[in-house]
């Protein structure tokens, strides 16, 4: 009985506790209490505001591209910048805490790097009319002071294909993604529509590392590396990846086995990390995320910010092929073949599926 | 008779409270070793605290963490490790999205229905388990953590654009559920935000919890499988039905557990809905001593953590990490496994002397009277 009566005191304080934390959330100040910034003319903002998805930053792709374009900016517009990681297993209300935050601070533009950060843009922006929000990958809000930016990854995917398709012997090539989800899927599809451009008979292995980003398909370099391994060994001699961080792992069981890689987002043949490899890069799908980044910067700086979707595509130079190996330049068949379709997407002579 | 109560108080309270001290001083010590201030970053923390909109998202945060934790709990309870929770939760909440935007009905059935789907999902998931654990023997260990990945692409699957997915932007959801299923929240004002209004299940899932646990035949069944099954079984228990129920039970709460937020807030599932939230409830169980009091604090605790550290991004003049919430959070999972053996096999010693004492000072008497006859 008497352990029962103890019992009893402790639920009855878990609910006494329950009740007290619920009726103290109405009291005090809120941490976003704060005065906006105006900007009359002038650029009076505190810099850039750039907000990471999974992953962040440090993974040679995606979101150092993002960062590098931060950089550029600082250094250029002599503005300061500040660039926050995300948290495991977060929800939207915390993305909305860390847009809030940067936009109290006085940052402008602030910037969510990847789709997820959608409905928190959405409903950060209402509340600061006067800051200049930009996300990456997304094109779904429509408001006033958002830039949607996003790309034709379909098309550098697609000058991809050609390239493989070009340089392998066997007829045989492969595709790596990182998390199987539709942004992914573009990079699948063009790959695939260049390649069979080129040869419609041509073999083609596709593998998508994880079914959801928590479970690291754009972070693991292992997983790369094994689902690289296995194209190899069923016969692919050319493979592409989309797979951010994990990428490292394609291109260095590429290298291992004396075939091609092909790399995604930034040029990675002038990265460090990968310069013991560098010579089986064939080349990069390139998707310019530092540069829309810097340009939203510019806009805001200068007074006319962006607003709207702006799509990088082919002939904007957002996303493109980049041709720094030398061993890829001296194929001078290949390097026409790739210039030939860039042209006719640009002409609108052929146009590349997203699915 | 009362001394034994504080006794075993002491002995509960030990427990978490050397696990905190010690983490918080191996926090320190890690700080130190990276040349930072040991102690700004508390400070920092604790100043979050009155903001309330930081209390708002601790509220939201720990409800969930506490739901889950609770159904780890429970597994606990029984000698049960319920590593599932994980994947009986996204699945829960999966399909409670797809049937909230393709089911109709006004609110008072719609979100029954939608309790109900989720506590069925949920229950379904882990009852796989524990029919294997049942019949063929299977460890529930493995068993939930396979169930976890086959989850993960069952997911993967319903959300499909061709089955039920609705792809938003480059987003992958379940589309917008209908309105009757949103779970109205307390408004606090644009500047503070909305409290779930599901806290309240998971403050009536804590007092059942209790309830179930300490005032019925079936929780009496239960800790006494937990503590011996051939003792149990011995006095009529049916040990493979309790297995089986347990394992139900634990997965109908963990699938309520994603609710709160997708009833109150993204009413989708998608992509970048939370995953790993029935992993860290296994820590916040095990730091609450499964007792429902004790896993609401170390919820509120958690989530504190989680939502103070972001301030630390931002901190001035000097900023720090705010992975060093993470960090505090590892040490105290790490320091209560420690701390909770010590201080049982301390309790066990002090009443082995105790009981020594008695027992000399019983014989003393005895040869006392024995001088006296």
């Amino acid at each position: 009985m008497r352990l029962n009566s103890r019992r009893t005191r402790f639920s009855q304080v878990a609910v006494a506790v329950a009740v007290v934390a619920l009726a103290a959330a109405g009291c005090g100040k809120s941490s976003s209490d704060s005065a906006g910034s105006s900007d009359d003319g002038t650029y009076a903002g505190k810099g850039i505001g750039l907000a990471y998805d999974v992953g962040g930053k440090g993974d040679q792709s995606f979101n150092d591209a993002a960062y590098a374009g931060l950089q550029k900016a600082e250094k250029e517009f002599k503005i300061g910048g500040r660039d926050i990681e995300p948290q495991d297993g977060e929800s939207d209300a915390d993305k909305v805490q860390r847009l809030e935050t940067l936009a109290k601070q006085g940052y402008n533009p602030i910037i969510g790097v990847g789709y997820s950060y959608a409905p928190a843009v959405k409903e950060v922006a209402v509340k600061y009319p006067k800051v200049t929000f930009g996300i990456i990958d997304d094109d779904t809000i429509k408001a006033k002071n958002v830039a949607d930016m996003v790309f034709h990854e379909e098309q550098a995917s697609y000058l991809a294909g050609v390239a493989a398709a070009r340089t392998t012997k066997k007829n045989h090539i492969g595709f790596i993604g990182g998390v199987d989800i539709p942004l992914i899927h573009k990079f699948e599809a063009g790959f695939v529509q260049g390649a069979q451009s080129v040869n419609p008979k041509i073999k083609i292995e596709k593998q998508y590392l994880t079914q959801t980003a928590q479970e690291g398909g754009f972070s693991s370099p292992d997983k790369g590396k094994d689902a690289a391994n296995g194209q190899v060994e069923a016969g692919a001699d050319v493979v592409y990846h989309a797979a951010g961080l994990s990428g490292q792992g394609v291109i260095q069981a590429a290298a291992e086995h004396k075939v091609w890689a092909i790399g995604v987002d930034s040029d990675q043949y002038g990265q460090s990390a990968l310069a013991e490899y560098k010579d089986y890069i064939l080349g990069s799908a390139l998707k310019n995320v530092g540069g829309a980044v810097y340009d939203l910067t510019k806009s805001v700086v200068d007074g006319k910010p962006l607003s709207g979707e702006v799509r990088g595509d082919l002939e904007s130079g957002g996303v493109g092929f980049a041709d720094s190996n030398p061993k890829y330049k001296a194929m001078t068949d290949v390097v026409a073949a790739v210039d030939k379709a860039k042209q006719d997407i640009i002409d609108g002579k052929v146009t590349v599926d997203t699915q | 008779m009362k001394k034994f109560d504080k006794e075993r108080v002491l002995l509960a309270v030990a427990g978490p409270v050397i696990a905190l001290v010690l983490a918080i001083a191996l926090t320190s010590i890690v700080l130190l070793a990276s040349g930072k201030n040991p102690f700004e970053p508390y400070r920092l923390m604790l100043e979050q605290l009155p903001y309330s909109d930081i209390q708002v998202l601790i509220i939201n945060q720990a409800s969930l963490y506490y739901i889950a934790a609770l159904a780890v709990a429970l597994g606990f309870r029984m000698n049960l490790f319920n590593i599932g929770v994980d994947g009986q939760y996204r699945l829960a909440a999966v399909m409670t999205a797809i049937v909230g935007a393709n089911v109709a009905l006004p609110g008072f059935l719609q979100i029954p229905l939608l309790l109900l789907v989720a506590i069925c999902t949920g229950a379904f998931w882990a009852g796989i388990a524990g029919v294997l654990k049942v019949t063929r023997g299977v460890s529930e260990v493995v068993a939930t953590i396979m169930l976890n990945s086959i989850a993960t692409s069952l997911i993967g699957y319903v959300t499909l654009a061709d089955v039920w997915g609705v792809q938003v932007g480059n987003n992958m959801t379940t589309g917008v559920m209908e309105k009757s299923g949103w779970f109205p929240g307390i408004d606090l004002g644009a500047d503070a935000g909305e409290i779930y209004g599901l806290v309240f299940l998971a403050v009536l899932l804590g007092v059942l919890y209790w309830i179930v646990l300490n005032r019925t035949r079936f929780g009496f069944d239960l800790r006494a499988t937990g503590a011996s099954e051939t003792a149990a079984a011995a006095s009529g228990v049916n040990a493979k039905r309790m297995v089986l129920l347990s394992m139900l039970i634990s997965g109908a709460v963990a699938g309520l557990s994603g609710l709160p937020l997708l009833l109150g807030d993204t009413h989708t599932y998608s992509l970048s809905f939370p995953a790993g939230l029935g992993f860290t409830a296994i820590g916040i169980a095990l730091l609450g001593r499964n007792n429902p009091g004790g896993i609401a604090l170390a919820a509120l605790l958690w989530a504190f953590l989680d939502k103070a550290s972001p301030a630390l991004d931002y901190a001035t003049p000097v900023a720090y990490e705010k992975e060093i919430a993470t960090i505090m959070q590892g040490l105290i999972v790490f320091a209560v496994v420690i701390s909770y053996e010590a201080v049982r096999q301390w309790g066990l010693r002090r009443q082995q002397r105790q009981v020594g004492a008695e027992l000399a000072a019983a014989a003393q008497n005895v040869k006392k009277e024995e001088v006296a006859a």
